[in-house]
């Protein structure tokens, strides 16, 4: 079983992408703290996204005609395992490049496509997923924020919650009823794409416990919008969603979001000088984990390359992933703390506890562990 | 070469010598009798030996499959290890014996259980020295391990050791040995997953198949990634080939397999319930491997102390570490 996931190795030309970038990288985030970093894909910075636009890593796997880099899943695995390796932050365009810009391609109209993706490529354009309602998180198919039909377009009304960003984004992406009530499921539901600030829709930020606030609700009263904010075909949003979180779910950011922490605490062992076997057992066990959850991912990515649409395979990779990203400040912690005589500097204790309390997020961003192990065990024929 | 081509007459051999009835009777009297003829004949014993020296001259990722397949069948003989002895014995222009041989490292005059060691003609030890030694088993006092249906033994010998000689090779013969175990763990993890799969959508409790409960799929998920992980960790030791370049990509592998084994192993016994353990059913052909294969030639943390000790030794990141050393070149 599986065995659609093979061995794959990132191709030369796509290498030749890493030392300039980063180089780039190390420019624009020299002066980041190892806590700042550790906030990976969290880390908000629209100059740096733009920067990344302009010199071209954005929208790598875009065609060339609506200003992507018209290149292979493969070439964007290096770029972003070069950012989430040095923390660098992403957040600004991350849901934008990684899986807005592929929805509207494959599903959007050739006017959507030449409107959205090529600020999105410039990395000028920033987009929020409108996904969990206050009574829709993992049950997604009971959505009930509800899109009407009007002579000159639709209008919306609703409430989105847990949406990241959408208070510093321009445009929402947003799952919909567009037909029948939320005892229909999966049918009648469509995507919307709409500028945030369209009259009638309310921003309130969520802060969380680490006090970021990342996330927000977004009400919607009354929300008109023209008839080209349908992306794709009406009532066919649970399976656009569905390929959309394939690529949401099987990037490398599912095994590296505590590298940051775990690449610190290494040179926190190097620089005392401690050698002991529980500590470089452990250090080993988790390079050795990490080799492996990477070739997953390339394998996953390998498929994306093909052409495939890897749903239960990205399923898989986010789940072992997550477990491990998860795993990783509490062995730390443990680890530092269970030498009390060593001092360990305050932006490494920073970025232990950061990660030790945004760690749960890990497995609920994107589909929660039992959700995913659901689709997997589906995969398997169980059900 | 076509991977079917080589792998399909692989896997119909391995149906008819060693089904699971074979393997019990192999377990119980030691004696391989015609498995080892069909193989002996089927002339896979030689895919790795140089052409030049009448083998077929294939790679280490050519055989992956091969031995994979092993561990899928759980074949009871060192037909892995045999196919390694002959390549380190032929490339020297050693003219190796027939018969099945075993791989173990000495520890002063006595090796620890090895693999498959009760119907092993020949041990290829290293023994501290320059150079491996091919020793007879008859030559040798073999040591059962007393574990019911267990084919692994230890050897000692009071003698200096002697037999034909080939060099050690890069990285020890452990690194190889343990390559082998962790390519076994891959091919009977995954068999382990179907037959659980399979069990699961068969077996009725509380009027409904247990597959259809939350709490059983979820396990099966969890399955399913262990076994993709071994998978992809074996693959990647054997893709890297011969000599071993980095024994750090085999160590990698051994630390991830071998936690694998016993999570696989965990798991398939918890969903099949009573039955898994009985003797009759074939489930423990499988587990009972896995566990003697994580056990064998370094743990998942003796492997992970080696690959530790390396990576606290380099000032590389996590990510260049692991494209640097941990990645088939």
């Amino acid at each position: 079983m599986f065995e659609n996931l093979k061995l794959a190795a990132l191709p030369e030309e796509d290498e030749a992408l890493r030392a300039p970038l980063r180089a780039l990288i190390q420019r624009a985030t020299a002066d980041m703290p190892i806590d700042r970093r550790s906030r990976s894909w969290q880390g908000f910075d629209a100059e740096f996204s733009r920067l990344l636009g302009s010199e071209g890593y954005l929208g790598l796997t875009l065609p060339k005609r609506y200003g992507g880099g018209g290149r292979s899943p493969l070439a964007r695995f290096v770029v972003v395992e070069e950012l989430l390796s040095a923390g660098a932050p992403v957040a600004a365009h991350w849901i934008a490049e990684r899986q807005s810009a592929p929805l509207i391609l494959n599903f959007g109209t050739e006017a959507q496509r030449e409107t959205y993706i090529p600020p999105i490529c410039r990395g000028e354009a920033f987009c929020c997923i409108g996904m969990s309602e206050p009574g829709s998180g993992s049950d997604l198919a009971s959505v009930r924020t509800r899109a009407e039909r009007v002579d000159k377009g639709w209008v919306v009304n609703g409430q989105k919650i847990w949406t990241t960003h959408a208070m510093r984004g321009h445009y929402m992406i947003a799952l919909v009823r567009t037909s029948g009530t939320s005892e229909d499921r999966n049918k009648g539901l469509s995507q919307l794409i709409f500028d945030i600030h369209t009259p009638g829709i309310t921003v309130r930020p969520i802060v969380d416990l680490t006090g970021d606030a990342h996330f927000a609700e977004v009400f919607l009263d009354n929300v008109e919008l023209p008839a080209d904010a349908l992306i794709g075909e009406e009532g066919k949003g649970w399976q656009q969603v569905t390929a959309e979180l394939a690529f949401e779910r099987s990037g490398p950011e599912r095994v590296y979001s505590s590298v940051v922490l775990l690449d610190a605490w290494i040179r926190h062992l190097q620089a005392v000088g401690r050698s002991d076997s529980a500590t470089t057992a452990l250090v080993g066990r988790l390079t050795a984990q990490i080799a492996v959850l990477r070739s997953i991912s390339l394998a996953c990515t390998a498929l994306v390359a093909a052409g495939e649409s890897p749903v239960v395979e990205a399923a898989l990779i986010k789940d072992l992933g997550t477990s491990f990203e998860q795993e990783l400040p509490v062995v730390i912690g443990d680890d530092l703390a269970g030498h009390p005589d060593e001092p360990v500097d305050p932006e490494l204790y920073r970025a232990l506890l950061y990660t030790t309390y945004i760690a749960p997020s890990f497995s609920l961003r994107g589909g929660t562990r039992e959700i995913l192990r659901g689709i997997i065990a589906r995969g398997l024929g169980l059900r | 070469m076509d991977f079917n081509e080589l792998l399909d007459p692989f896997e119909r051999l391995l149906e008819d010598v060693a089904g699971p009835e074979r393997i019990r009777q192999i377990e119980s009297d030691a004696a391989l009798g015609e498995l080892w003829t069909a193989l002996e004949e089927s002339g896979f014993l030689d895919a790795l030996v140089p052409e030049a020296a009448g083998g077929a001259g294939l790679t280490l990722g050519d055989v992956y499959p091969l031995f994979v397949a092993l561990g899928r069948h759980a074949v009871p003989a060192p037909v892995a290890e045999t196919m390694l002895a002959r390549l380190l014995l032929a490339k020297e222009g050693v003219d190796y014996p027939r018969g099945p041989i075993v791989l173990a490292v000495a520890h002063g005059d006595a090796t620890p259980p090895v693999p498959h060691g009760r119907v092993a003609e020949h041990v290829l030890v290293e023994a501290g020295g320059e150079s491996l030694v091919l020793v007879p088993t008859e030559a040798l006092t073999r040591i059962e391990t007393g574990v019911h249906g267990c084919l692994s033994g230890s050897f000692s010998w009071e003698a200096p050791l002697s037999g034909l000689l080939c060099s050690v090779p890069e990285h020890g013969l452990r690194t190889l040995a343990a390559l082998v175990r962790t390519c076994l763990i891959a091919g009977a993890a995954g068999r382990l997953l179907d037959m659980t799969v399979g069990y699961a959508n068969e077996r009725v409790q509380f009027g409904r198949r247990i597959g259809q409960q939350q709490a059983v799929q979820q396990q099966l998920a969890v399955m399913a990634q262990q076994v993709v992980a071994a998978r992809l960790a074996s693959e990647a030791a054997c893709v890297a080939g011969l000599p071993v370049n980095s024994p750090l990509i085999v160590a990698t592998s051994k630390q991830v397999c071998g936690t694998v084994a016993a999570e696989v192993a965990n798991i398939a016994h918890a969903v099949h319930g009573a039955i898994g353990i009985s003797e009759e059913y074939d489930l423990q052909l499988f587990t009972r491997r896995l566990h003697e294969w994580r056990l064998a030639d370094g743990s998942s943390s003796w492997w992970a102390l080696r690959l530790g000790e390396a990576r606290l030794a380099s000032s590389q990141s996590s990510v260049d570490f692991v494209r640097a050393a941990l990645v088939p070149v």
